[in-house]
């Protein structure tokens, strides 16, 4: 009963920490960007989606699309506004970009963060389910919606990994991240190559953003607890690495739940970031990593 | 003595002159100088923002019949972004340069607790509309003549506990013979003193504690909880949060948990509070002192409709407690005759003010939480409400109650 009640939960949150987390690392494993505003933009989704829903009334699928639309255009504005002046400019020094980027999208983040507490406050809104009611799996209630945010975000995973192997703009997207410079020397441009991430990751943070507020709730004092749990998921399962980080969000995910259930819900994130650090001693490049 | 210096030198004369001249005039005008208070909010929460409103509003009320012996009150409002540090610098700034006569903070218990050095320090009469903690005005008790500048114009959590015992006792044991709970609770300074009240008061009434669980403020999924209690197999859950609110009830309606909720619940307080949860609320049980439909005083419910009309919404509880408190700042100030912080706290300790949450006294200097709010029959006593149809119910105190108690279909109360 106990072990079921796990392995359902656990299924749930890992799936959904896998899809928040591979946005997040197909950035990096493409352009080099450890965006610090991740956080800041799913829970902008989500507070979108909640305000179309239960503000404006505009029924519950039409909400979550307005909330992944609202990510894919914070995620441009961030590549635009933030990314994109650091890489080009000539006064900042090539081997500082990449911290000159880390502190723009953490600072890009907090202005977000900032502004959704000044225009929502800071309490917690959760979105409508688009599932509503429970089922009984072995004994154990489970909320319909759960098992809806476990079926989306698989299937979306398994759009990921068909969009970057099987088709032609995956393929250039897989090569910019193994080889810049011969992506560009078979006459790409690199530019669309980025924009062409951002527009995925956009989506992938704005869905994991909404499913998250429908599942758990999110507030504007989500948004470094996101961050921070996406970083170390990518970090665990290897920077840059798909595969990698899909692993590490379950493995995370499982071990969260079993502290929770086991030992206790307040120690809840303790155990993974344990693990965290003896990874960094044992494998200082992740699960998966290259680099 | 050159012709220039002398020049010099009598110009300064004159200028210095002028200058004690001015001085003079300057000084009978003193008397209708603002009487200024601070007030320090967690402006970005929904609770929180209702304070300095409140406090305006209040304000505006008094000036509009004249002030307290001609003087105006001028409200001065601080954000402190939730935080103890923001709240401390806010609280020197409030004193050291803004010159204010006293200061309402906060709703938070450990800015509160971090606040409270410094009205002793600063010697400024210092009122919380908002925090529970007991540790409040037990510091009072303790060092009565450093600390006597904190007043605490919200129930003590102590009081809390009472409170809900109460409520439980009427609405629970005796109306629906319910017989086992289970507490549940955040982890913060607040609720400390309140699940050692529940832990005592409940047996007392009846109700079998078969465990307590405290979880941490930040926790986001609540299922593990849920579980745990419903594996206890109580028939009510007695929640003491604050800090979350909105994630536990949407997860609780999700999951159909099959226990009603019955408690203190803060953020439930909030008129929005329906919203934020798309109306997983519905069934909800919380304390209140305060309630949009709830008449305690035949101040309430006006102080609540001029809120609406002035802000748009409903004011949050410490909205209440904020618009009290200035209200029996300005009466300190007028029987004291005086903004001196001493006279003040005399004249505050002799407070006897009917307000929109009650009638207002405060305990002594030999009471064990001295300057804390006294609670019992005629005096304050709290409410019990709940979230039906989208609306914040009054269902105790008897006098009071609007409607019966109301359940979603998937709560099994067990002896119905």
């Amino acid at each position: 009963m106990l072990a079921f009640q796990i392995l359902i939960d656990g299924f749930a949150v890992s799936a959904l920490y896998a899809l928040g987390a591979m946005g997040f690392t197909l950035i990096f494993g493409v352009s080099g960007v450890l965006n610090l505003s991740h956080g800041a933009i799913m829970v902008a989704a989500a507070v979108a989606a909640w305000a179309a829903a239960s503000v404006l009334h505009t029924g519950t699928y039409t909400g979550a699309l307005i909330g992944i639309a609202v990510a894919l255009i914070m995620s441009f504005a961030t590549y635009f506004a933030v990314v994109q002046p650091i890489q080009r400019s000539r006064r900042i020094p090539n081997e500082e970009k990449e911290i000159f980027v880390l502190t723009g999208t953490l600072l890009w983040g907090i202005m977000i963060q900032e502004l959704i507490a000044y225009f929502f406050t800071n309490n917690a809104k959760t979105v409508l389910p688009i599932i509503e009611g429970v089922v009984n799996i072995m004994g154990v209630r489970t909320p319909q919606n759960e098992i809806f945010t476990a079926v989306v975000c698989c299937v979306v995973i398994a759009l990921l990994w068909l969009l970057v192997n099987r088709t032609r703009t995956g393929k250039v997207v897989l090569a910019a991240s193994m080889n810049p410079r011969g992506v560009t020397l078979l006459g790409h441009e690199l530019t669309s190559v980025y924009i062409v991430v951002w527009a995925i990751y956009g989506v992938l943070a704005g869905l994991a953003g909404v499913l998250l507020g429908m599942f758990l709730g999110v507030s504007s004092y989500s948004v470094g607890p996101l961050t921070a749990s996406a970083f170390s998921i990518v970090v665990l399962g290897g920077l840059g690495s798909v595969s990698g980080s899909l692993i590490a969000a379950f493995v995370v995910g499982y071990l969260e739940t079993l502290t929770a259930y086991l030992i206790n819900p307040a120690y809840r994130t303790i155990p993974a970031l344990l693990l965290l650090v003896v990874v960094m001693y044992i494998r200082p490049q992740g699960l998966l990593g290259r680099r | 003595m050159s012709l220039k210096t002398a020049l010099h030198a009598s110009t300064s004369l004159i200028a210095l002159a002028g200058a004690v001249a001015l001085g003079l005039f300057a000084s009978p005008a003193l008397a209708a100088d603002p009487i200024k208070i601070a007030v320090i909010a967690e402006a970005q929460a929904i609770a929180g923002a209702s304070m300095p409103q409140a406090a305006q509003l209040a304000a505006e009320e008094i000036n509009a019949k004249g002030g307290v012996d001609g003087r105006k009150i001028e409200i001065v409002t601080y954000d402190n972004h939730s935080s103890s540090a923001d709240s401390v610098r806010a609280f020197q700034r409030a004193v050291n340069e803004d010159k204010v006569n006293a200061v309402i903070a906060s709703y938070i218990s450990e800015v509160v607790l971090a606040l409270e050095p410094w009205a002793a320090r600063l010697k400024t009469v210092m009122v919380t509309p908002g925090a529970a903690s007991n540790e409040i005005t037990k510091a009072v008790h303790k060092d009565y003549d450093k600390n006597k500048y904190t007043f605490h114009g919200y129930l003590t959590s102590a009081s809390l506990a009472l409170s809900v015992c109460d409520a439980a006792k009427d609405l629970l044991v005796d109306g629906k013979h319910t017989k086992t709970a289970v507490i549940m609770s955040e982890d913060a300074a607040w609720t400390k003193p309140l699940d050692i009240g529940y832990q005592e008061c409940l047996p007392k009434i009846g109700l079998k504690v078969l465990d307590h669980i405290r979880f941490s403020p930040d926790t986001t999924d609540f299922t593990p909880i849920f579980n745990k209690i419903e594996a206890a197999k109580p028939d009510v859950i007695i929640t003491g949060i604050s800090h979350v609110g909105v994630q536990p009830t949407v997860q609780w309606k999700n999951q159909q948990v099959p226990i009603p909720m019955f408690g203190i619940s803060s953020q439930a307080t909030n008129e929005t509070f329906g919203k934020d949860t798309n109306n997983a609320a519905e069934g909800v049980l919380y304390q209140g002192v305060s309630g949009p439909d709830l008449a305690i005083t035949p101040k309430s419910l006006p102080f609540a409709e001029a809120f609406r009309k002035k802000y748009g919404n409903f004011p949050s509880y410490c909205g209440y407690t904020a618009y009290d408190e200035v209200y029996y700042l300005a009466d300190a100030i007028k029987r004291a005759g005086s903004t001196d912080s001493d006279k003040m706290v005399a004249a505050l300790e002799k407070t006897d003010w009917e307000g929109t949450i009650g009638r207002i006294q405060f305990y002594g200097k030999n009471d064990e939480f001295t300057h804390g709010l006294k609670y019992g029959k005629g005096l304050i006593t709290g409410a019990m409400l709940q979230w039906q149809d989208g609306k914040q119910v009054p269902v105790w105190p008897k006098d009071v109650a609007k409607g019966q108690l109301k359940f979603p279909s998937f709560i099994k109360l067990t002896a119905n």
